[in-house]
């Protein structure tokens, strides 16, 4: 069977190739940075079940130390100019968005066909992984595809990956490692913690009060922890179930609907959330980090208002 | 109550600008300590968990793809395309593709865009260039039209998602409720994302259809 294992082969293989190509790379004065970071990537994704505990978490402490006193540079592989890019946009004309095209394709195909393909019984593909796998098989073939159709060198699509990679540079981590902090924040019992702050915090008395201290609890604690999934148990069985529900009667299904959206505003506004704030700010090279959450903000900041006031009318209407 | 030291470690490290990588390292240590774990017990649950939740970091498989296609001219043909359009402006653009984001990811299609895979390759050289239409662009309102394609993206992937009945979100409700005692479908929980999904629509294109007329208030007001 297809699983996971399989794709963090493939990206155990991207990584240790972006390692390499960083080492060779004279152009870049940090290079050896960042060929130990992206080599400490490709052993995490190609060895990490054998490491151990502990050995995971001291290769994690040398990622961090790695970005931390500055070692990581920005490679410069060979690429086109802009003035042949223009030639060749204007050449190749709609088929450059062919390519593109396949990833999204392939995805959702592999999504569908993968579950209902068996092989002498068993599944081929693991089902729960059916997405993840079909996106890491339509960015190997659209690679490929790019590479062959456009007829690009062979080391094309790993060079052109390295130079957009080291765009991103450490914050390519971020997200990962903000996930494993979840998982010591929850052994530490810091949500928790904090859920039970916000409860003794609410007041219990009005109908409009307690929507508002849920759904400002749920962004508030979403912003604090960089993820609505993990506030939302906390706040919804100390706030949501005995107060809006239990005592105000609210519709079960609309208060939990709207309270997750609440969560969501809370994740334009955090920097936690790092794959969807900070990362698209480092691949797009905004100067400033922080650049995509204030463009989010405002909205971010109305939809919690209006989410309350949909909370409110909607949730009581029996 | 000492763990949330943890947390404030989080809130002044990215309030420092300190490396975030060493901010995430320190409070984790921090809450573990603050916990009663050994040094080595909170570094052996950190790299426990940074190994399980490799599966967030795959999505760069997507990088050498859109490299080689950078390289052949995919970012200049975008903006080609988007000038050969009349009546375009970014604020149009990114309604379009807000439009077209929230309606995907409400058919569950959460994958098939994106800040790698659209945003950098597609969505901000369109806006960019519908822009550079009507004259020359500051370097500010550039940074400003590649944030807001940024956050369009994400604001239109949240808003979309929930409409989809077998999404993460969902099924936690459903998953968490059932554990309370409550039952209820996933498809009446999802019922109820729309409303704030039209909302969300509303204001963020509303800001959108604003970010334009700022757009040529700024390039009025600037020196030739």
């Amino acid at each position: 069977m297809i699983g996971l294992p399989l794709v963090y082969l493939v990206a155990g293989a991207m990584f240790a190739a972006f390692a390499v190509l960083s080492a060779g790379d004279k152009a870049n004065t940090r290079r050896w940075g960042n060929a130990a970071f992206w080599g400490l990537v490709a052993i995490s994704f190609l060895l990490g079940d054998r490491l151990g505990d502990l050995g995971n978490g001291f290769l994690v402490l040398a990622l961090a130390l790695l970005a931390g006193t500055g070692r990581l540079g920005v490679g410069q592989p060979a690429t086109t100019t802009p003035d042949a890019r223009r030639e060749m946009a204007q050449r190749l004309g709609a088929r450059l968005f062919a390519p593109a095209l396949v990833i999204p394709i392939i995805t959702l195909a592999g999504t569908f066909i993968f579950k209902a393909v068996t092989f002498h019984g068993a599944p081929l593909v693991e089902a729960k992984n059916a997405t993840l796998i079909s996106l890491a098989l339509a960015a190997v073939v659209a690679a490929i595809l790019a590479q062959v159709m456009f007829q690009q060198p062979v080391a094309a699509p790993l060079q052109e990956g390295r130079r957009l990679m080291d765009l991103v540079g450490w914050a390519a981590l971020l997200p990962q490692m903000l996930a494993a902090l979840g998982a010591v924040f929850a052994v530490a019992g810091v949500g928790k913690t904090i859920g039970d702050l916000a409860v003794q915090w609410t007041p219990v008395d009005s109908r409009f009060a307690v929507v508002a201290a849920y759904c400002l609890g749920m962004a508030g604690f979403t912003i604090l922890m960089g993820n609505a999934f993990a506030a939302f148990p906390v706040m919804t069985a100390g706030i949501a179930l005995p107060l809006v529900v239990g005592r105000f009667h609210g519709d079960p299904a609309i208060v939990c609907a709207i309270g997750m959206l609440s969560g969501f505003c809370g994740t334009l506004l955090t920097p936690l959330a790092a794959n969807f704030n900070l990362v698209p700010a480092a691949l797009l090279q905004l100067k400033d980090r922080y650049g995509v959450i204030r463009a989010q903000a405002p909205t971010a900041v109305l939809m919690l208002v209006i989410n309350m006031v949909l909370m409110n009318v909607l949730a009581f209407r029996v | 109550m000492l763990t949330l030291l943890g947390v404030a470690v989080i809130v002044v490290g990215f309030a420092l600008r300190f490396n975030p990588l060493l901010v995430v390292v320190a409070a984790a240590l921090t809450a573990g300590l603050a916990a009663g774990m050994t040094p080595l017990e909170v570094l052996a649950a950190f790299g426990k968990a940074f190994n399980t939740n490799r599966y967030v970091t795959i999505a760069w498989l997507v990088l050498p793809a859109i490299g080689v296609l950078e390289r052949c001219g995919l970012q200049e043909r975008a903006r080609m395309t988007i000038q050969r359009l009349r009546g375009a402006s970014a604020g149009r653009i990114l309604l379009a593709y807000l439009l077209l984001r929230q309606f995907t990811a409400a058919l569950g299609l959460t994958n098939v865009a994106g800040q790698a895979q659209t945003v950098r390759p597609l969505v901000a050289p369109m806006a960019e260039a519908a822009a550079e239409g009507a004259g020359p662009l500051q370097d500010a309102d550039r940074e400003r039209i590649k944030a807001m394609s940024a956050a369009t993206d994400n604001v239109g992937l949240f808003f979309g998602e929930d409409i989809f009945m077998a999404i993460g979100s969902i099924l936690l409700i459903v998953g968490f409720l059932d554990q309370s005692g409550i039952t209820v479908e996933p498809l009446h929980l999802s019922v109820w994302a729309i409303p704030s999904a039209i909302a969300a629509f509303l204001v963020h294109g509303a800001r959108l259809l604003l970010f334009d007329r700022k757009l040529a208030e700024r390039r009025a007001g600037a020196p030739a």
